[in-house]
C-alpha cells in the first residue's frame, strides 16, 4: 500500500504534542459518533505500485483499441495522428500540476499558452473572440444554448437533426431547467431542412459538416435565422475549418466543437476539450476563461485571466456560467497540435483527408449492396446504406481485422441499415482498399444467406 | 529588457513564412481539386493563419513557456479548496497504455470490457466511499456534477408532480453552488452561518419551505470545520420534501471516517481531480462523478453502466451501456465522460485500499491542525487570527484583517510576498464572510518539515512588514513578472494576438 505520504511515528508524536491532543482521533470529535462509519470502508486492502500497473494493464488489453484493428469509427472522435512533441510538452510537471492560474505572477507559461490558444480558434473559426475552453463537444452547444438564451431570453431552440445526437440531448438537458423547447428540424436528402422560424426563437443549433458527413450551406440558414431574430449556433469540426468558409464569415455567433481531433488522444471519450468563439457583441456573456494581455508594473508584457466578473467566483449567482475547472491541458495539446500542423500543414492534412474521403466514399458507394445514404459534398465521413443487418455487416468485417464505422440505426432509426464511415490520415488508400473487400464481402455473404433463408422459406 | 520581450513571444509572433514542422503522409488516392468535392461558394478564401515554425523551434517555445508556471511538482501549493495532493507518476502511465489512451469512445461494449469494467469497479468505489450506492460517472468536473444534482432534484420533484422555485445555498458556499442553481432555473435563496461557523439552523428552519428544492452544503464546510448539526440540517431539509446535495470539493478530509449517506445526502458529486489525484493540468481537465440514493437513481444521466451477469456469457459478467433509462434527466455531455482521469483515480484508490484512505484523511487533518498550531507558536496568529477558534478538519480559515490594521498590508500582500519564497499562496479572499480571508490546505502528501517551513515563513514576512511594510505590498520581485495590470486588461480586454 502506498499513501504518498510521509509523516513517520515519531512525526506523529511531534505533530500531536504541538496541537495539543493526544490522538489523530480526537481531531474528528466534532464528527457526530451517530454518523461515524465505524467499520473500514469495504474496498480491496492497498496494493504495490507493480500490482496495480499489472492489473491497469490486464484491463487495457481487454479493449480493441484504434492500434488493434483498422477502425473507421469517428462520430465525433477521430483517431488522428499525435505527434510526440504533444506528450512531451504536456507530460511536463510545469503544465500538468498547477492549478487555474489564479496567482498569474507564477503561472504566465500556462496563460500565455491559453492566450495562444484563443488565438489559434479565433483565426480557424473567423470569429473575435474565444475562450480557454469548456469540457467539451456536446455540452459546449449546451452551454452555447445559455449563452442566447441570456442574450436574448426567447423560449424555443430549433435544432437540426444534423447535430450530434449526443449534443442534441445535452441541450436538451439543460434546457429542460431553463424552461425551454427544443425543436428539431429534419434533414432532407442530408441537409437541413428550417421550419418557419419565428419571434420565440432564440437559437438555431447547425453543425459543419453535419453528423451524415454532409457540408451544409451555413450562410443561407443562418441568414433564415437573423431575419427572424435568432442567433446561429454551429458545431464545427476542427479540420474541417481547414478548407471551409469560417463560421464568422457565414453569419454563425457561436462556433462551437469538439476539440479531440487537434491533438487529443481518444481516450474512449475524454477528457478533451470544447472549442468556444463567438461575435465580439457575446464576449460578456461567455462562459469560462479568458486570458487577456496586460503589463506588469515594471512595464513587462504579461498575461492574466480577464473579464472575471462573468465568472461563478466573483459574480455567483449572476454569473454567465458554473464552469470552474475546464480543459486547460487539452487545449493546451490543442494549440500545440496546430502550432506543429502550421499554417500550410494543415490545409495540406484537411486537403489528405478530403480525397481519401472522396477515393472510399466511391470505393464503398461501388459495392453491390452499398448505397450512398446521401450525395451531398462530405468532408472527412460519409454515411452509406446497406441492404443487409448493419451490425452483421459490422460482425463479419471484424474477423477480418476492420471496425468499418458507426451503425446509425439507434440515434436514426430511419436509417436503421446505415454505417457513418470517417477517415483520417491514419487510414491509408490500403486500408480503405481493405474496407472494401470486407464490407463488399460481408453484405454479399448476408444477402447469399438472406436469399438461402428466403429460398428454404418459400420450400417448407 | 531584450532577454525579458524575447520570453514573451507568442507562438504567432516566433513565425517565419516556410518554415515547417509537419510532413504529411504521401498521397495514395487520386489528386483531385479541393473545388471539385466542395462547393466554392463554400470554401474559404484565406487559410488560418497559423504559425510557422520548425519542431526544434517548437518545442523550444513551450518549454520555455513551462519555465514560467510554478507547479505543485516543483513546490508548496497549500490552495484552499483545491486538494493540491500529490500526482503519482504511475496514473500518468497506466493511463496512456494503448488499450486505454488509443480506445474509441464508440467501441462495441464487447471489445471495451476492459473499460467498461474499470468504470464499474470505479464506480462501486465510490459509492462505498460515499455511502450512496448508484454513481454517474459521466459529468465533466465538480461544477458539472453540480448542475447533474440539481437538474435531478428536479426530475425527482416533477415525478412527483411538484413545482418547486428555490435551492437554498450557505453564504460560505463555492460561488459554482450558487451559479449553478441559476443555470439549473431555480432562485438562489442564502442560508446564514452561525457564530461557530455552522450552518445557523434557526434560520435555516425559517427559510426551509415547500418551495424548497434543495439544500445544497459543502461538510466539511468551506471553512474546514465539520457541521455537526449535520443529522438536524437533514431532518429540517427533508421535513419540507427538499433534498440534500453534498458539494464533494472536501471529501479529503473524511474518507472511511464517515459518509454523506449516512449524513442523510441524497446526492454527492465528487472531484476527481481533488480527492483523486487527477493533475488539475493548470485549470483541467476534471471529473466530476456524481453519487445517489435510491430515491433520486431513476433519473440519473444516461447511459449508465451496467454489469449484466444473467445473460449467458458462460456466467461472466459483462459490462455494458444502459441507454433504457426512462427518466432519466438524459445527457450532460458526449460519450461516457472522461475516461482517461477514471483510470488514474481507479488506480489511485487501487493503490491505496480502504485503510490507505483513511490514513489520506487523517493525515490531511492532522497536517492542517499541525499548521495551524506551527503558525500559533510562530506568533503569525497575532496578526492573522483563525476565523473560528476551533479544530479544523483538512483545511482552516484565517482572518487577515488584524494584520491589515496593524501592519498595513493586506492578505493579496501577504499572497504576493509569499511567491517569492518559492510557495504557492492559499486561497485568498474566499469563504468571502471571513474578512481578508486565506484559505489553507496542506493536504496529506505534505512532510512536517513543509509545513513548519511555511510557518516560517509567514512569520519571517509579518517580521519583515512591521520594518517596512512596502516590501509586502510591492511584492513579488523574483517572478517572470511583477503585479499585473488587472484593471487595465479587463477594461480593454486584449485577448487574441492580432495577426
Amino acid at each position: 500500500m502506498s499513501t504518498y505520504t510521509s509523516a513517520t511515528g515519531e512525526d506523529r508524536r511531534e505533530m500531536l504534542a504541538a496541537i495539543g491532543v493526544a490522538s489523530i482521533e480526537e481531531l474528528f470529535a466534532d464528527i457526530p459518533k451517530s454518523i461515524r462509519l465505524g467499520r473500514e470502508l469495504d474496498l480491496d486492502s492497498g496494493r504495490s505500485e507493480q500490482e496495480v500497473f499489472a492489473e491497469l494493464r490486464a484491463l487495457a488489453q481487454r479493449n480493441v483499441s484504434t492500434q488493434d484493428e483498422v477502425s473507421f469509427l469517428g462520430a465525433g472522435m477521430y483517431d488522428h495522428y499525435i505527434p510526440a512533441l504533444i506528450d512531451s510538452i504536456t507530460g511536463r510537471s510545469e503544465f500538468l500540476t498547477p492549478y487555474t492560474p489564479y496567482q498569474p505572477e507564477i503561472s504566465q507559461g500556462g496563460l500565455q499558452a491559453m492566450f495562444e490558444y484563443q488565438t489559434a480558434i479565433c483565426e480557424l473559426t473567423g470569429l473575435p473572440v474565444a475562450n480557454a475552453s469548456v469540457y467539451e463537444g456536446p455540452s459546449a452547444v449546451a452551454a452555447a444554448g445559455y449563452v442566447a438564451k441570456l442574450t436574448n431570453g426567447r423560449r424555443r431552440f430549433v435544432v437540426s437533426r444534423g447535430v450530434h445526437p449526443h449534443s442534441r440531448e445535452a441541450l436538451a438537458t439543460l434546457a429542460h431547467g431553463w424552461e425551454m423547447d427544443v425543436v428539431e428540424a429534419p434533414l432532407h436528402d442530408g441537409l437541413t431542412e428550417l421550419p418557419e422560424l419565428d419571434g420565440e426563437v432564440s437559437a438555431i443549433v447547425l453543425q459543419q459538416p453535419n453528423f451524415l458527413g454532409a457540408v451544409e450551406d451555413i450562410p443561407a440558414l443562418a441568414q433564415a435565422a437573423h431575419e427572424a431574430g435568432a442567433l446561429v449556433i454551429c458545431a464545427c469540426d476542427p479540420h474541417s475549418l481547414a478548407l471551409l468558409k469560417p463560421p464568422g464569415e457565414c453569419g454563425v455567433d457561436l462556433a462551437v466543437g469538439e476539440g479531440q481531433p487537434l491533438g487529443n488522444r481518444l481516450d474512449f471519450g475524454g477528457p478533451s476539450f470544447g472549442f468556444f468563439a463567438s461575435t465580439e457583441a457575446l464576449l460578456r456573456r461567455m462562459p469560462g476563461r479568458i486570458a487577456g494581455e496586460t503589463r506588469d508594473l515594471e512595464g513587462r508584457r504579461g498575461f492574466v485571466l480577464t473579464l472575471q466578473t462573468r465568472e461563478q467566483h466573483i459574480r455567483r449567482e449572476r454569473a454567465t456560467s458554473n464552469i470552474c475547472t475546464a480543459q486547460a491541458l487539452n487545449a493546451l495539446a490543442g494549440v500545440i497540435y496546430l502550432s506543429w500542423l502550421g499554417r500550410r500543414g494543415f490545409v495540406e492534412l484537411a486537403t489528405l483527408m478530403l480525397r481519401r474521403t472522396a477515393y472510399a466514399r466511391e470505393r464503398l458507394s461501388a459495392l453491390d449492396g452499398v448505397e450512398l445514404l446521401h450525395e451531398q459534398p462530405v468532408f472527412r465521413e460519409f454515411a452509406v446504406s446497406l441492404d443487409a443487418p448493419v451490425q452483421r455487416v459490422i460482425g463479419r468485417c471484424r474477423e477480418r481485422g476492420i471496425n468499418p464505422g458507426y451503425p446509425l440505426g439507434r440515434e436514426y432509426p430511419e436509417h436503421e441499415r446505415g454505417l457513418l464511415v470517417a477517415i483520417t490520415e491514419q487510414r491509408t488508400r490500403e486500408d480503405i482498399d481493405r474496407l472494401a473487400d470486407a464490407l463488399g464481402a460481408a453484405v454479399a455473404a448476408e444477402r447469399a444467406g438472406n436469399r438461402a433463408t428466403a429460398l428454404h422459406g418459400a420450400g417448407a | 529588457m531584450i532577454a525579458a520581450e524575447e520570453q514573451t513571444l507568442t507562438v504567432f509572433e516566433r513565425s517565419r513564412p516556410g518554415r515547417r514542422a509537419f510532413v504529411a503522409p504521401a498521397l495514395d488516392v487520386p489528386e483531385r481539386a479541393v473545388d471539385e468535392l466542395l462547393p466554392a461558394e463554400l470554401l474559404r478564401g484565406q487559410e488560418p493563419r497559423l504559425p510557422e515554425i520548425s519542431e526544434p523551434e517548437l518545442v523550444r517555445h513551450y518549454n520555455r513557456l513551462s519555465k514560467r508556471n510554478f507547479d505543485l511538482d516543483t513546490g508548496f501549493y497549500p490552495l484552499g479548496s483545491c486538494t493540491m495532493k500529490h500526482n503519482p507518476k504511475l496514473h500518468e502511465r497506466v493511463a496512456a497504455l494503448p488499450g486505454n489512451a488509443a480506445l474509441h469512445p464508440l467501441q462495441d461494449p464487447r471489445y471495451a470490457q476492459g473499460a467498461l469494467e474499470l468504470m464499474w469497479r470505479l464506480q462501486v468505489a465510490l459509492g462505498e466511499i460515499a455511502g450512496l450506492p448508484h454513481v454517474s460517472l459521466q459529468p465533466s468536473a465538480g461544477s458539472h456534477g453540480e448542475l447533474a444534482g440539481v437538474l435531478l432534484t428536479r426530475a425527482f420533484h416533477e415525478d412527483r408532480g411538484e413545482r418547486r422555485t428555490k435551492v437554498l445555498t450557505p453564504d460560505t458556499a463555492h460561488g459554482t453552488n450558487p451559479a449553478t442553481v441559476t443555470m439549473a432555473g431555480y432562485d438562489v435563496v442564502k442560508v446564514g452561518s452561525d457564530a461557530r461557523g455552522n450552518v445557523d439552523l434557526d434560520d435555516l428552519r425559517a427559510k426551509a419551505d415547500e418551495q424548497v428544492a434543495c439544500l445544497m452544503l459543502t461538510n466539511p464546510s468551506t471553512l474546514g470545520l465539520f457541521e455537526h448539526g449535520i443529522e438536524e440540517i437533514a431532518r429540517i431539509v427533508h421535513g419540507v420534501g427538499a433534498t440534500l446535495y453534498y458539494d464533494g470539493a472536501n471529501l479529503n478530509a473524511i474518507m472511511g471516517v464517515c459518509r454523506p449517506g449516512d449524513m442523510g445526502f441524497d446526492i454527492v458529486h465528487f472531484n476527481l481531480h481533488k480527492t483523486f489525484t487527477q493533475p488539475h493540468g493548470g485549470g483541467g481537465p476534471g471529473s466530476g462523478p456524481i453519487a445517489v440514493s435510491d430515491r433520486i437513481e431513476p433519473y440519473l444521466p444516461r447511459p449508465q453502466i451496467v454489469c449484466r451477469r444473467s445473460e449467458g456469457n458462460g456466467g461472466e459478467p459483462f459490462f455494458d451501456l444502459d441507454y433504457d433509462r426512462p427518466k432519466s434527466i438524459g445527457r450532460l455531455r458526449g460519450f461516457q465522460g472522461n475516461y482517461g482521469v477514471f483510470v488514474r483515480s481507479y488506480a489511485y484508490i487501487r493503490s491505496l485500499g480502504a485503510e490507505g484512505l483513511r490514513e489520506v484523511s487523517e493525515l490531511a487533518v492532522l497536517n492542517a491542525n499541525y499548521l495551524l498550531a506551527r503558525l500559533r507558536q510562530e506568533g503569525v496568529l497575532d496578526y492573522l487570527p483563525a476565523a473560528y477558534e476551533r479544530v479544523c478538519m483538512h483545511e482552516f480559515v484565517l482572518s487577515g484583517a488584524p494584520m491589515r490594521r496593524e501592519l498595513g498590508i493586506k492578505t493579496l500582500d501577504l499572497a504576493k510576498r509569499l511567491l517569492d519564497f518559492g510557495v504557492h499562496p492559499p486561497t485568498v479572499y474566499f469563504p468571502l464572510i471571513v474578512d481578508e480571508a486565506l484559505l489553507i490546505e496542506p493536504t496529506e502528501t505534505e512532510t512536517k518539515e513543509t509545513l513548519d517551513r511555511f510557518a516560517e515563513i509567514v512569520a519571517a514576512i509579518l517580521r519583515e512588514a512591521k520594518d517596512d511594510p512596502e516590501i509586502a505590498r510591492a511584492a513579488p520581485y523574483t517572478t517572470p513578472v511583477r503585479r499585473l495590470d488587472e484593471a487595465a486588461a479587463a477594461r480593454r480586454p486584449v485577448i487574441r494576438q492580432p495577426l
